[in-house]
C-alpha cells in the first residue's frame, strides 16, 4: 500500500481508502457493465429468436451484407482498444499530451467505424431495399447493431468530453471557450462519421470524390472550421489540472470502451459470421 | 417542515467555497430552505426526499384502488367509466411498484446503508442525487397524462391503460393510439435509469465504503438484502428496457416486433416483461424481510437466529428468481418440458424463503418478546406473508394454475405478499426508524390502533378475493352482472378497502402528528443493535464524529457493552483524522438537477416525437423532435459541467467538547 503524499507515486492498482482496495470508479463501471450485458443479452436474444423463426418474404442476410467491409470496420474498432489502452497508460505515466493524442485517436477510429455503420445502413436501406419495416430481420438487425451504434457514439461523447476536460486550466477563467471547444470536437466527429467516412468508402467503391465534396459541401465546410477551431483551442498554455491523479477517470471509460469493443466482436459473430457458415 | 426537518442537524458557519476556476455559478452551500433539498448530495436528505414522494405516491395509489373496490361493489355499476377503470388499475398497479414501493426501499437504502456500514455518504453523492430527480421525471411522465381528463386541450388520451405489464399487442399503435402508452414506455424507461444508477451506487458504497472491522458476514442483514436487490436490479431492468425499447420503436418507427403481420411474436414482450418482473417481485419483497431481519431480533432481545443461512437465503431467493418468469406464462402453451421446469424452480424457491421464516421463528423463540408497533407489523408481516407464500406454490403447480390465471385469486395472492408482505414491512421499518431520523417517538396506542385497522381492513379486503378467483371472477373486469355468485364477495371486500383506506390514513397521519408533537427520543429508544443507533437522533450531516471499528456482527451491542474500549478507540479516530485534514464532506451541487431537467425535456418530447408543437392553438414545429434533442443537449451540458465541477468539499472538525466548525481548502 502506497501513499501518494509520501512517495508522490499513485498506485493505479490499489486504492487505500477503499474496503477492497478496488477504486470505487472502477467498481462502478465493473457492475454497470455487468448491467450492459444484459442489454444487449436481451437484443441479440430478440434477433437471433426471430432469425430463427423467419417470416415469409423476410430478408437474405448473405444477400444484403457487405462482409468485407463490415471485417474492415470491425478491425478498426478493435484497433481502437489498442489506442484506448494506450491512452490510459500516457495517463498513469502523467503524460497529458499523449494521453490527449491517443483520446483523438481512439475517438477517430471510433468514428471511422460509426461511418462504416452509416455507410452500411444506407446501402442496406436504398440499395438492398432492408428496411426498419419491411422484414422482421431488419427490424431485429437495425435494433441491434444500432443500440450497439449509440454505445459507440456515446463512447466517442464520453472520449470528447475527456479530451476537452484536459484543457481545464489551473487557475484563470475561460468556460465558454472550453465549451465552443468541445461543440467543435462534436461536430468534426459528426462530420466525420455522418458524411465524410462514409463518402471515402464511396470514393473506395469508385465514386468520384470531387462530386461528393460538392454534394456535401455544407456539412464539409462546417467540418473544417470546427476542425481548425479544435486544433486552434488545443494550443497549449499554462498549467493544467488534469493529471496523473485523473488516471482512474481514463481508466473507467476505458473500461466501457473495451466492453463495448467485445460486445461487436459477439454481434459480429451472431449476426454476420453465422450466417456464412 | 424543511427547516424543521433539518433544524436539529448541524448547521454550519457556512463559509463560502473559493472560487474555482470555470465555475459557471457558485456552488450551492445552503443548508436549510429549498435549495439545500434541491442541491442535497447528502444521502439523509435524499432519503427524506424518496420517502416523501413515495408516501405521497402511495397514498394517491391507494385513492386509486379506493375508486377501483367503489366501482366493484355491486352489480353493474357505473360509478365510473369502463375507460377510466382502465387507466385506473394501470396506473394503481404502476404506481404502486415503481412510484411507492420501490422508491420507499430506496428510501430505507439511503437512510440506513451508510449509517450501518459506518460510512459518511454513498460512495457517489452527487449520482445519488440523480437518481432521485431522475426517479421524479419518470414519476412525471407517468402521471402526466391525468391532466387530460380535467384539460381536454391537452390531448395525451388520458393516463396509461395497457395494463401494468402492458402486453403486446396492447400497446400497438393499432390498439393504443394515443400518446398515453408512450408517454408509460418512457416514462418506465426513466424510471429503470433512475434505479440502475441508484443500484450501481449503493453496490459501491456497500462493497467498498465499509468501517474497518466490518466483514460481509457482519453485515447487518438489511444492507445485505440491499446488496442482492441492487444486483437483481442492474441485472434484471436491462430486459425490460430493451423490452420498452422495441415497443418504442414498434410505435414510432415501424418495426415489427410485436407486429404479427410482419413476423413479429407478442409472447416475446412476455418473456422479456417477465425476465424483469419476475426479479422485480423479489426486489420488492428482498428489503422488507431486511428491515424484518432487524426488528424481530431487536424486540425479542436476541441476536438473528442463524445469521449466515438468512444471509444465503436471500442470496438464493435472488439467483433463483431469475429462473422462474415463465411461471407467469403457463397457459401461453410453452410445452411440457418448459412448464415442468419453470413449475419446478418455482416450487424451489419456496425453500430459501421458507427457510427465512424458519429463521424468524427461531428469532423469537425463547426471546423477551416486547410488542411495540414495529412488532405488531412485522410479526403481521410473517403471517401475512406467509398466506400469500402458500397461495404462490399453489400458483407454481401448473395444472392448478390454469385454473386460477388472470383470476381474483391471482389478485388475492400477490396482495397477501405485497400488502401482507412488503408494506407491512415498510409500514414497520418507517414506525421503527422514524425516532432515528426525526428524533421523536411514534405514541404507541395510535400505532396499535393503525395496526389493527390495517390488519382487519387487509384481512377483509383480500381474503374474499380467493373465493372470488375460484368462483371464476376474472381480473380487470369493469364490472359484473349479479348472477355471478359475487356480489357478497365484492360487497365485502369494499367495505374491507374502506377500512384499510382508515387504517392507512391513520397511520400516516399519527405520524405527522408524531413529527410535530412526539415525544423526543435519545440515541437508541429501542434499545437496539446496528450502529445508526449509535449516533444522535436525527444524524449530523457526518454521521458519525468518528469512524466506527466493527467488532462483532450486532456492532452497537457490541459498543453498548464494552463502553470503555470503544470510548478510547474513538478518541483515538478523531484525532488520526484531525491530523488528516478533518471530516472531509461533499460539496452540494445544481447539476444533478439540471440534468435530471434535461432528462424530462428530452423524454417528455420524444414521447410525442411524431405530434406537431402547437401554441394557442397555431402549430408551431411540425414534430417534437428539436425540443427533444434541446433536452438532450441540456442533459449533456450538465453532465460535462457535473464532471469539470469535480465533488470538491470542505472539512468539518470537531473539537474536544464537540463543537464543530468548517473549514475549505487545504487538503482538498
Amino acid at each position: 500500500m502506497s501513499s501518494h503524499a509520501a512517495t508522490g507515486h499513485i498506485d493505479h492498482h490499489h486504492d487505500h481508502t477503499t474496503t477492497t482496495g478496488i477504486p470505487n470508479k472502477k467498481l462502478l463501471w465493473w457492475a454497470f457493465l455487468a448491467s450492459d450485458c444484459m442489454f444487449f443479452g436481451a437484443l441479440i436474444s430478440t434477433h437471433l429468436v426471430y432469425r430463427l423463426n423467419p417470416f415469409p418474404g423476410n430478408a437474405i442476410p448473405t444477400q444484403v451484407f457487405n462482409i468485407e467491409l463490415t471485417s474492415f470496420s470491425t478491425f478498426i474498432l478493435l484497433m481502437s482498444s489498442l489506442l484506448m489502452a494506450l491512452a490510459v497508460n500516457a495517463i498513469q505515466h502523467g503524460n497529458v499530451k499523449s494521453t490527449r493524442t491517443m483520446l483523438l485517436g481512439t475517438m477517430f477510429f471510433g468514428c471511422i467505424f460509426l461511418g462504416g455503420q452509416v455507410y452500411e445502413f444506407d446501402h442496406f436501406v436504398h440499395a438492398q431495399k432492408m428496411t426498419l419495416s419491411n422484414s422482421i430481420f431488419g427490424s431485429t438487425f437495425y435494433t441491434l447493431t444500432g443500440t450497439h451504434g449509440t454505445h459507440v457514439a456515446i463512447g466517442v461523447l464520453l472520449l470528447g468530453m475527456m479530451y476537452v476536460r484536459t484543457f481545464k486550466p489551473v487557475t484563470g477563467g475561460g468556460l465558454l471557450k472550453n465549451i465552443v471547444h468541445l461543440a467543435a470536437v462534436c461536430v468534426v466527429m459528426g462530420v466525420s462519421f455522418i458524411w465524410f467516412v462514409p463518402d471515402m468508402i464511396q470514393a473506395v467503391y469508385g465514386a468520384s470524390i470531387g462530386e461528393m465534396l460538392s454534394v456535401h459541401a455544407k456539412p464539409y465546410a462546417i467540418g473544417a472550421a470546427a476542425l481548425a477551431a479544435v486544433f486552434w483551442f488545443a494550443r497549449t498554455g499554462g498549467e493544467v489540472e488534469f493529471g496523473e491523479k485523473n488516471a482512474i477517470d481514463v481508466e473507467a471509460i476505458g473500461l466501457y470502451w473495451h466492453f463495448v469493443d467485445i460486445v461487436w466482436i459477439i454481434i459480429f459473430t451472431a449476426v454476420y459470421l453465422l450466417e456464412y457458415l | 417542515m424543511a427547516e424543521a426537518l433539518v433544524k436539529h442537524a448541524f448547521t454550519g458557519a457556512g463559509h463560502p467555497p473559493a472560487k474555482a476556476t470555470f465555475d459557471l455559478m457558485a456552488r450551492p452551500t445552503a443548508k436549510t430552505g429549498l435549495v439545500s433539498w434541491l442541491t442535497t448530495v447528502d444521502h439523509k436528505k435524499i432519503g427524506m426526499l424518496y420517502g416523501g414522494f413515495a408516501i405521497l405516491f402511495f397514498l394517491i395509489g391507494g385513492l386509486e384502488a379506493l375508486m377501483i373496490r367503489t366501482q366493484l361493489m355491486v352489480p353493474n355499476n357505473r360509478f365510473i367509466s369502463a375507460q377510466l377503470y382502465n387507466e385506473l388499475f394501470t396506473m394503481h398497479g404502476t404506481t404502486m411498484i415503481f412510484l411507492a414501493v420501490m422508491p420507499l426501499n430506496a428510501a430505507f437504502f439511503n437512510l440506513l446503508i451508510p449509517l450501518q456500514i459506518g460510512a459518511r455518504d454513498v460512495a457517489f453523492p452527487r449520482l445519488n442525487s440523480f437518481s432521485l430527480w431522475t426517479w421524479v421525471v419518470g414519476a412525471i411522465l407517468l402521471n402526466v397524462g391525468w391532466i387530460t381528463h380535467f384539460v381536454p386541450a391537452w390531448n395525451f388520451g388520458g393516463a396509461p391503460d395497457v395494463g401494468w405489464f402492458g402486453y403486446a399487442p396492447l400497446t400497438s399503435k393499432v390498439f393504443t393510439p394515443d400518446m398515453s402508452t408512450d408517454l408509460w414506455v418512457l416514462g418506465l424507461q426513466v424510471l429503470g435509469l433512475s434505479s440502475i444508477v441508484a443500484s450501481l451506487n449503493f453496490i459501491v458504497t456497500i462493497i467498498n465504503l465499509r468501517a474497518p472491522g466490518l466483514t460481509m458476514m457482519r453485515l447487518p442483514v438489511f444492507t445485505w438484502m440491499a446488496l442482492v436487490t441492487s444486483f437483481l436490479l442492474i441485472l434484471a431492468l436491462p430486459a425490460i428496457a430493451i423490452a420498452l425499447v422495441e415497443v418504442m420503436m414498434d410505435r414510432n418507427f415501424g418495426t415489427n416486433f410485436f407486429e404479427v403481420s410482419g413476423g413479429g411474436q407478442p409472447i416475446l414482450w412476455q418473456h422479456l416483461f417477465w425476465v424483469f418482473g419476475h426479479p422485480e417481485v423479489y426486489i420488492l419483497i428482498l428489503p422488507p424481510m431486511g428491515y424484518v431481519s432487524e426488528i424481530l431480533p431487536t424486540f425479542s432481545r436476541k441476536p438473528l437466529f442463524g445469521y449466515p443461512i438468512v444471509v444465503f437465503s436471500g442470496v438464493a431467493i435472488g439467483f433463483i428468481g431469475f429462473g422462474v418468469w415463465s411461471h407467469h406464462m403457463f397457459t401461453t402453451g410453452m410445452g411440457t418440458v418448459a412448464t415442468a421446469a419453470f413449475s419446478i424452480a418455482t416450487m424451489a424457491i419456496a425453500v430459501p424463503t421458507g427457510v427465512k421464516i424458519f429463521n424468524w421463528i427461531g428469532t423469537l423463540w425463547g426471546g423477551q418478546i416486547s410488542t411495540r408497533v414495529p412488532m405488531m407489523f412485522a410479526l403481521g408481516f410473517i403471517w401475512m406473508f406467509m398466506l400469500g407464500g402458500f397461495s404462490g406454490v399453489m400458483h407454481a403447480a401448473a395444472p392448478a394454475d390454469a385454473q386460477q390465471q388472470d383470476s381474483y385469486f391471482v389478485i388475492a395472492h400477490f396482495h397477501y405478499v405485497l400488502i401482507g408482505g412488503a408494506t407491512f414491512a415498510l409500514l414497520a421499518a418507517i414506525h421503527f426508524w422514524f425516532p432515528k431520523f426525526f428524533g421523536r417517538m411514534v405514541p404507541e396506542l395510535w400505532g396499535k390502533i393503525s395496526f389493527w385497522l390495517i390488519f382487519a381492513g387487509f384481512n377483509c379486503t383480500f381474503f374474499p378475493m380467493h373465493f372470488l378467483g375460484l368462483n371464476g371472477m376474472p381480473r380487470r373486469t369493469w364490472t359484473y352482472d349479479s348472477n355471478m355468485g359475487w356480489n357478497e364477495g365484492n360487497m365485502f371486500a369494499t367495505w374491507g378497502a374502506y377500512l384499510l383506506g382508515l387504517g392507512i390514513f391513520t397511520y400516516f397521519a399519527v405520524l405527522v402528528w408524531s413529527f410535530f408533537k412526539g415525544k423526543v427520543c435519545g440515541n437508541d429508544p429501542w434499545d437496539a443493535r446496528t450502529l445508526e443507533w449509535s449516533i444522535p437522533s436525527p444524524p449530523p450531516e457526518h454521521n458519525f464524529a468518528a469512524i466506527p471499528t466493527v467488532h462483532a456482527r450486532d456492532a452497537w451491542w457490541y459498543e453498548k457493552t464494552h463502553k470503555e474500549e470503544i470510548a478510547a478507540e474513538k478518541a483515538e479516530h478523531i484525532k488520526a483524522e484531525e491530523a488528516h485534514g478533518g471530516i472531509h464532506m461533499p460539496d452540494q451541487s445544481w447539476y444533478p438537477l439540471i440534468a435530471a431537467f434535461g432528462l424530462l425535456v428530452a423524454t417528455y418530447n420524444f414521447a410525442q416525437l411524431r405530434h406537431p408543437v402547437e401554441m394557442f392553438g397555431n402549430q408551431v414545429l411540425s414534430s417534437h423532435l428539436p425540443l427533444a434533442i434541446t433536452g438532450g443537449v441540456i442533459l449533456v451540458a450538465a453532465l460535462y459541467l457535473w464532471a469539470l465541477e469535480g465533488p470538491a468539499g470542505y472539512h468539518l472538525h470537531i473539537a474536544p467538547d464537540g463543537k464543530i466548525t468548517e473549514s475549505r481548502g487545504g487538503h482538498h
